[in-house]
């Protein structure tokens, strides 16, 4: 059983953070993981920078362009999963565009991930037509893929998805992209009672989640909250990036500051 | 051999694919159901048949040139796809795929553009079916394409400015892209090459190859060769040459050439030299990798990051190249050259001196290739050049080159 599964083993509420791998430095990037576990995150997603992120926002963009512009690529990241391993056992994503992956080289890719403590991977240009291959891969070396499913997937394909991945899917709360509005309440409730009922695994929430509310409410309905451009605007005129991840995040799983 | 390219799943061997988001699979899926519908639907081949007659002006012609010929030493062939409606031949799929955005009771249209003539193609066909259009554009095309904007604009499109990345056809492309992943469900992307998840680049590529169609039926009547009942080979020419960017026009009229003896070449723009970092040579210079939506050669660094590419043709302007290309390039079948920004203003002022014909900047690339030294053709061959579209909206380009006020 790996990190991912052990932690959605029981049903708490969990607050899962992106962060853009390197931004805003290099130098944070272990120190900002280590805050946002020890204020309350129940587990890590690590974007790896693409020049060309068609899911995400303006946010995520800007600050994409900024860790490429930092020096920021797959190699340096995977050191990066090394050094946290080295402290921590909280779960690790790692989320990032096909291409790059593919530059590196998939094979390669999937065993430095295993040999870093890397737990699962996001691909948001890689649905199930694309990904059985990498799936396969992962899942000889016991890490997990985590495919998205989306409103307007179809019951059926939820079944499907779920199945191929077997240990947890991410459902993207809207049509549309990353730091932009957040979902409508009834219809975001009805899309998942859909996802509990066709998926055979636990499922995160993530797009539009902003504040402890979200978390809350997303909670109630799914197996865990995730937060991304909402942290990076933060990150933006800050310059303290531990502490503001730290402050940032304990507001999202407590509440308070 | 026969060639029946891509597979179900919109696969050319290892290239092309779905690489989208989850958001857009119920989309592409839709459209894949659809357009493998109406491929064979007479009613609406017949529609559309009548479109490019009556609206864009098909059949375009296919012209002896004859000064450049005896200039050069063999015979040259023009495909005039700058004579469509809207100037070139983008309008051939505009026209195809609205029609498929109606039958799925799409509402508003959008579209990316480099050069401007595929947002004004699309700006067009949505007035004359009165739906909304929207155009994404990088600010750098904005300005050096102002002419075709305003069109647009005339068109009652809006032409909404992208200031990310490389600000050209690259980054209007990821934005038209995530409009899409927002708007899918009333929302049709007319994309306007042969780029893309599948189904795009076997769409666009059936719509285009309208062009080598007609080509090789002009061709027969040109040489006046009667061949009833089909008794002898159909006569073929010896080359076809093309601009290749996204590859449309190249794959339109390669496309019912591809099982008969015949050199096919592409030409990339080498922008300063392939040897420099400033070129948008994706075939000469490119890796394996996926970029909106297919998997293809592209302009690549070291850690997967897209370059930027560099031409003075905002049309071929793309570090990315049509997935059936990389195909064709890998499997022998297509010559992939290039040539550079000097060749094709050098090819744009020759073409209109000698024939009265003002060539796209892109075009001009296609028209270099036929004085480059090295580009073995045989005297007295016959070589048919995809004229892709009309230089009009590129003569600032080309005067700002040449340090001439206009």
């Amino acid at each position: 059983m790996n990190r991912i599964q052990k932690i959605f083993q029981n049903r708490s509420e969990k607050v899962i953070p992106f962060l853009t791998a390197g931004y805003p430095t290099k130098e944070s990037a272990v120190e900002m993981v280590m805050a946002a576990e020890q204020a309350g995150a129940a587990m890590v997603e690590l974007g790896m920078p693409f020049s060309d992120p068609l899911a995400d926002g303006l946010i995520i963009q800007e600050a994409s362009q900024i860790a490429i512009e930092n020096g920021v690529n797959i190699k340096w990241i995977l050191e990066t999963v090394s050094n946290i391993r080295m402290q921590s056992e909280m779960p690790l994503v790692l989320m990032g565009y096909i291409n790059p992956i593919i530059k590196y080289g998939v094979d390669k890719f999937i065993i430095d991930c295993k040999n870093a403590g890397v737990d699962g991977l996001i691909i948001p240009d890689l649905p199930p037509e694309e990904a059985e291959e990498i799936v396969k891969m992962a899942q000889n070396v016991g890490i997990c893929i985590i495919l998205l499913v989306a409103p307007n997937t179809s019951d059926e394909r939820i079944q499907e998805i779920s199945q191929m991945v077997g240990v947890l899917i991410y459902c993207v709360a809207i049509l549309g992209i990353t730091g932009g509005q957040g979902a409508n309440e009834n219809e975001l409730k009805k899309y998942l009672k859909r996802v509990e009922k066709f998926s055979s695994c636990p499922f995160v929430v993530g797009f539009g989640i902003k504040e402890r509310v979200d978390v809350i409410e997303i909670n109630k309905m799914a197996h865990g909250a995730v937060v991304g451009s909402a942290i990076i605007e933060q990150l933006k005129n800050s310059d303290e990036p531990v502490k503001t991840i730290g402050d940032y995040i304990k507001k999202l799983t407590r509440g308070t500051e | 051999m026969p060639y029946n390219q891509p597979d179900s799943r919109g696969h050319f061997e290892e290239f092309g694919g779905k690489y989208v988001p989850e958001t857009l699979i119920p989309a592409i899926n839709e459209l894949d159901r659809l357009y493998s519908e109406v491929k064979d639907d007479s009613a609406f081949q017949d529609e559309l048949s009548s479109l490019l007659k009556h609206y864009s002006g098909r059949p375009t012609p296919l012209y002896f040139a004859r000064r450049i010929s005896e200039e050069l030493g063999y015979n040259i062939y023009l495909k005039r796809e700058d004579l469509n409606h809207t100037g070139a031949h983008k309008i051939n799929n505009a026209l195809g795929q609205i029609l498929l955005a109606k039958r799925m009771g799409k509402t508003r249209i959008i579209a990316e553009t480099g050069a401007g003539m595929h947002g004004v193609a699309t700006a067009t066909v949505a007035a004359q079916f009165g739906l909304e259009c929207i155009v994404y554009m990088g600010v750098e095309d904005i300005q050096r394409q102002k002419l075709n904007v305003f069109k647009m604009n005339l068109l009652g499109a809006e032409v909404r400015p992208v200031s990310s990345g490389s600000k050209t056809l690259k980054d209007a492309t990821n934005e038209a892209i995530r409009d899409w992943v927002t708007h899918v469900e009333n929302t049709y992307y007319l994309i306007g090459s042969v780029v893309g998840p599948h189904p795009y680049p076997m769409m666009v590529r059936d719509f285009q190859s309208v062009i080598g169609r007609e080509t090789k039926e002009q061709y027969k009547e040109l040489l006046n060769i009667k061949s009833p009942n089909n008794e002898f080979p159909s006569p073929i020419p010896d080359i076809l040459v093309a601009c290749v960017g996204g590859g449309s026009n190249a794959i339109g009229m390669f496309y019912p050439f591809l099982e008969d003896e015949i050199r096919l070449v592409g030409v990339e723009a080498a922008g300063l030299g392939v040897k420099t970092n400033d070129h948008a040579a994706t075939m000469t210079k490119g890796e394996f990798g996926v970029l909106h939506g297919s998997a293809s050669y592209l302009l690549q660094t070291k850690d997967g990051q897209i370059k930027l590419p560099h031409s003075v043709s905002a049309g071929l302007d793309y570090p990315g190249v049509g997935p059936e290309h990389s195909y064709l390039k890998s499997a022998g079948r297509v010559e992939y050259v290039s040539a550079t920004d000097e060749e094709a203003i050098q090819s744009f002022q020759w073409l209109s001196e000698k024939e009265g014909i003002l060539p796209a900047l892109e075009s001009s690339h296609a028209l270099a290739f036929l004085k480059q030294r090295d580009n073995n053709i045989q005297d007295g061959e016959n070589v048919i050049v995809c004229l892709s579209g009309r230089g009009d909206k590129d003569v600032h380009t080309v005067a700002d080159y040449l340090g001439k006020e206009i």
